[in-house]
């Protein structure tokens, strides 16, 4: 059984239709990139999928449990998390501090209003090896808004990893990275831990071949193509809807 | 197997938040000893802790959620109204019980209200709790029989505080009432934006779409800390009550909820100490002024206001923070010099 399935997902804004009958699976532990060109309906689909955007038809199952009509906090702790294309940081808390933040929510201590942060020790203990598999220890006392932008995309991924989903969306992670902070973002992507199922939303196609063990394509707002990496870059209308409006763009 | 050095390094860290700093020590020292150092003026002195508690409700939702309002008044009307009917009828005579169910009963009526604040923007929110405050205000006025309408509550008598201390002609047991009360709101208030739900607070409003995409649930956060802000209001208003046995219309006033802004403006938000700072520089502002031009006191506050925001917050708090870190230095200095002295002898 997939460990995520949409079912007739579709999203209509007006006469618009952002998302159209998106039937996907994602498989327990997979690899798996969606990707489409711009304004393939790849954002939507995403809100859709976090509880952003309610759909206008369709129902969404994780871990075999329906989560169409649950609220974007309730789908957290359910075991869905998602980083942001354009990050979506605390600027003013250290990383430190963020990461925390997420530990306590998930630990149940995150509305205790009579403890000191930082007592209580199996948050810190987890908040040590987050920190330290995302590689942000030399930093994690500065201000989230001064620090260098790969850091920061280390921090997107951290606090949706620190939120222990069982299904992890990952909007563009390396979006915008300059190339010398390139390298550190894909080795940590990619020593994810192997229970974690991955669901990539990305534009590199160099990452998405890398990296995917399972690609779908989305073209206006359905999905288009569903395969192995190999059958999908060699599938012709791929390369003529999506790899070859790439190269011509 | 998790860094151990690491781990404590970041538990010390994450505690060292909260740790009381010296500044802020010598801050209460100096306030508890305004008690005797400045004997000829518990009125001020009184109104001063009362304006300062209101303002820390305020920098609660303001400064650490990100809600702005105009409405602070009606829990602090509330809850004076409250205080002064059950004085005034028996109903709860000691005066520290009655404090706390005034508490009480702002914190609910804060918690029904919240769900109306919730909703939309900042100038949504402004008008809401601007309105919230009008119609309570006007109820207060239409049932006169029971509030006194537009002559106020007469006929408050306030029982001694503990069955002991009766609130004096001098305002000294007045003072130092509203001193403690204002002291055990701060501490309870500091621990709390200390705390793990004060962070989750802070993320609130920092980034509300990434905090609910971390499993936080925004909307009853904020109606927590609405409710526990508005108790803190209420406290405020119901000493006001209880030091001055009486209570009118005007708790409700929208110079109230005002006064505050410009009490936060004047001493920032975020850090606690704000509203308490920005009560104590805009009571004697007033004062002094007043005794100056009794008649256009107000133009000068409002340049002083004018000032302050072409000046910029961020520079003052700037020069604030470098007078501040002046200040540890040579505090630190202080400290080392007997340790130095002190090295001789291990030769």
């Amino acid at each position: 059984m997939p460990i995520l399935q949409t079912t007739g997902l579709e999203k209509r804004f007006g006469g618009i239709v952002a998302t159209s009958d998106v039937n996907l699976a994602v498989e327990k532990g997979a690899r798996h990139a969606l990707i489409g060109p711009n304004g393939a309906g790849k954002t939507t689909f995403i809100n859709l999928l976090t509880g952003v955007l309610k759909p206008s038809a369709g129902r969404i199952v994780l871990e075999g449990r329906d989560i169409t009509d649950t609220s974007p906090h309730e789908r957290v702790r359910l075991g869905m998390a998602r980083t942001f294309q354009i990050n979506q940081l605390f600027p003013d808390l250290t990383p430190l501090e963020s990461v925390g933040l997420v530990v306590s929510e998930r630990l149940g201590s995150g509305a205790d209003w009579w403890r000191i942060v930082g007592t209580k020790s199996a948050v810190t203990d987890e908040i040590v090896e987050i920190i330290e598999r995302f590689r942000l220890t030399d930093v994690m006392l500065e201000r989230v808004a001064v620090l260098p932008y790969g850091k920061q995309r280390l921090l997107e991924i951290a606090l949706a990893f620190a939120c222990r989903p069982q299904v992890l969306l990952l909007d563009e992670p390396a979006a915008g990275v300059p190339e010398a902070e390139r390298h550190e973002l894909l080795a940590t992507i990619a020593a994810l831990p192997a229970e974690v199922t991955v669901l990539l939303i990305e534009h590199d196609m160099d990452l998405v071949f890398s990296f995917a063990d399972r690609i779908s394509v989305l073209v206006n707002g359905a999905l288009f193509v569903d395969g192995a990496p190999e059958d999908v870059a060699r599938d012709p209308r791929v390369k003529a809807v999506y790899l070859g409006e790439d190269v011509d763009g | 197997m998790t860094d151990t050095v690491l781990t404590d390094q970041v538990s010390a860290y994450l505690k060292r938040r909260a740790r009381w700093s010296p500044l802020e020590i010598a801050f209460w020292v100096f306030a508890f000893a305004t008690i005797w150092l400045f004997p000829g003026k518990y009125l001020i002195l009184k109104d001063t802790a009362i304006l300062a508690l209101f303002a820390l409700s305020l920098d609660l939702i303001l400064g650490y959620a990100g809600i702005i309002s105009l409405g602070q008044a009606a829990f602090f009307g509330s809850a004076g109204y409250f205080a002064g009917l059950v004085a005034k009828y028996g109903v709860i005579t000691e005066p520290i019980l009655a404090l706390i169910a005034a508490g009480f009963v702002a914190a609910a009526l804060g918690f029904v209200t919240s769900f109306l604040v919730l909703r939309g923007s900042d100038l949504t929110r402004l008008m809401v709790t601007l309105g919230v405050a009008l119609m309570l205000g006007e109820v207060a006025n239409r049932y006169s029989n029971i509030t006194g309408g537009a002559d106020g509550l007469q006929g408050v008598d306030i029982e001694p505080i503990l069955g002991r201390f009766r609130f004096d002609l001098y305002g000294h047991n007045g003072y130092v009432y509203c001193l403690i009360v204002l002291f055990i709101c701060f501490v309870i208030a500091r621990r709390v934006v200390y705390s793990p739900f004060g962070l989750s607070l802070r993320s609130v409003k920092g980034n509300p779409l990434r905090a609910s995409a971390i499993g936080i649930p925004v909307k009853w956060r904020m109606v927590a800390i609405y409710t526990f802000s508005a108790g803190i209001a209420g406290i405020a208003g119901a000493l006001l009550t209880q030091t001055t046995a009486f209570c009118s219309l005007d708790v409700f006033s929208l110079d109230r909820s005002a006064d505050l802004l410009l009490v936060l403006i004047i001493g920032g938000t975020g850090y606690l100490y704000g509203g308490l700072i920005g009560a104590v520089i805009y009571k004697f502002l007033q004062d002094w002024v007043a005794n100056l031009t009794p008649q256009y006191w107000q133009f000068w506050i409002g340049l002083v206001l004018v000032t302050i925001v072409l000046i910029g917050r961020d520079r003052m708090q700037g020069w604030i923070a470098s007078a501040r870190a002046t200040i540890e230095n040579l505090g630190a200095r202080m400290v080392a010099r007997p340790a130095k002295l002190a090295a001789p002898d291990g030769k």
